[in-house]
């Protein structure tokens, strides 16, 4: 087996009112600064750029689409955009304003057949089925509306379940790791990657660069999203590939 | 002036957004009257191989792509533009793609899918693509009938065909518009071939 894809390190723009912004799991919201700026500074060092409106889903707005336009006029990386996607129209139209993949969160939840749909128009490549997922009685269950709803299904059947329905990847956030910088949510990721052949994307939790290294030795993630360790520069993207390099891990420097 | 097929679908903005930034004047294609008096032409892709073929057809635009392609200008076609390109796809059974090249689009038969990510073009035609990792997002691959046509070959779970060039056809599996510097490396090589 030759060697194949790289390690990809992603970083997330979570953007409320047209700011950057970040919480601890996913509260207390502080702003990180304009999301163009960043965006910029990422082009060509992060593998790819997550857009998430975070505000979209709980109060019924529609991702900003003049953003989206803008952003991929300034950066050639990929770009997935999320955030109240809900139906195909959202689909089309950020796809159209220049997304590469769209994140569909609540929305799947809500009507799992729109991953079928969304796949079979725009092909499974673009559709990322983004979850946010807390360990409840010791069961790891699947979050909606930011995190702030139980919606009570579990995280093994739900996934397996967005494979079958085409989702092209996951994007899976651990809340109880999240914002708290002690590392991913190893155990919970390991077991996802057992379950499913599509791609994983792990966020949550990022803190050091040891801890991109120990999710890549211990777990099959494929990409692993952080925001603010990258936008506060505690972690620059460059000497975490190079470690990553260092440690045996295939990435694009 | 460059003009590139809109078939509704995707991340064709990305493929305009790229040229333009090199400095490119590109025109969006919806009908064959528009393929006229064209310097250059790229077909870029998302979707379903199926989804292409029908819009290309209920648009008129096949035999207009095909003889334009016949008239030697540089074309470039990207991910799904290169699949276009052979006879058919697993992807869409039944469906005919262009049949400019013999050969057709299998889906990879081992490791996740889709292919998501940097993977490295090891490139055996260096003026025009500089061995790097470059960006992929696809589930099938083209079986190429004739290995002179190949340009770049790339490993995942074994070896397959990238990149191609034959003639004034150049066409590649991954995004050079969303492959950062070198992507619009690329891109400029082949503007300025």
């Amino acid at each position: 087996m030759g060697k194949l894809l790289t390690k990809r390190i992603i970083t997330c723009l979570d953007v409320k009112d047209g700011r950057v912004v970040k919480g601890v799991n996913f509260r207390n919201l502080v702003d990180k600064g304009d999301p163009i700026e960043l965006a910029r500074k990422y082009n060509n060092i992060a593998d790819e750029l997550v857009f998430l409106d975070i505000t979209a889903t709980n109060e019924k707005r529609k991702t900003i689409l003049d953003l989206v336009t803008k952003l991929s006029k300034s950066i050639f990386i990929p770009i997935t955009i999320g955030g109240g996607i809900s139906s195909i129209d959202d689909i089309r139209n950020v796809l159209l304003a220049g997304a590469d993949k769209v994140a569909i969160n609540s929305g799947a939840i809500k009507k799992p057949h729109l991953i079928y749909e969304a796949s079979n128009i725009f092909g499974s490549q673009c559709i990322v089925v983004a979850i946010d997922v807390k360990l409840v009685d010791n069961k790891y269950t699947v979050f909606s509306n930011s995190g702030s709803i139980d919606t009570g299904i579990e995280l093994i059947s739900w996934i397996k379940l967005v494979e079958t329905l085409g989702a092209g990847e996951i994007l899976l956030t651990s809340i109880d790791t999240d914002g708290l910088k002690q590392g991913f949510d190893i155990i919970m990721l390991d077991l996802a990657t057992q379950h499913v052949n599509i791609p994983i994307i792990a966020s949550g939790g990022a803190g050091a660069i040891e801890d991109f290294i120990q999710l890549f030795q211990y777990t099959n993630v494929d990409a692993a999203l952080a925001a603010s360790i990258f936008h506060n520069q505690e972690i620059s993207i460059d000497n975490l590939k190079i470690e990553m390099r260092n440690a045996g891990l295939e990435v694009r420097l | 002036m460059i003009g590139i097929i809109d078939y509704n679908m995707g991340n064709l903005r990305n493929v305009v957004n790229a040229f333009e930034k090199i400095g490119e004047d590109v025109r969006l294609i919806k009908n064959p009257d528009q393929m006229n008096e064209l310097d250059k032409l790229v077909l870029p892709g998302v979707g379903a191989f199926g989804s292409l073929m029908q819009f290309l057809d209920e648009n008129n635009m096949r035999d207009k792509i095909i003889e334009t392609i016949q008239s030697n200008i540089p074309f470039l076609g990207i991910c799904l533009g290169y699949q276009a390109l052979f006879e058919k796809s697993e992807e869409s059974p039944g469906v005919r793609g262009l049949g400019l090249l013999e050969g057709k689009v299998v889906r990879f038969s081992s490791g996740k899918i889709p292919q998501i990510g940097w993977n490295m073009v090891n490139s055996i035609k260096i003026d025009l693509i500089k061995s790097d990792y470059y960006y992929f997002v696809n589930s099938y691959i083209p079986k190429i009938a004739d290995n002179s046509y190949i340009a770049a070959t790339t490993d995942y779970y074994g070896s397959f065909v990238s990149a191609i060039q034959i003639k004034n056809i150049f066409a590649t599996q991954f995004h050079p518009e969303r492959s950062g510097r070198v992507g619009l490396d690329l891109l400029r090589r082949w503007v300025n071939c």
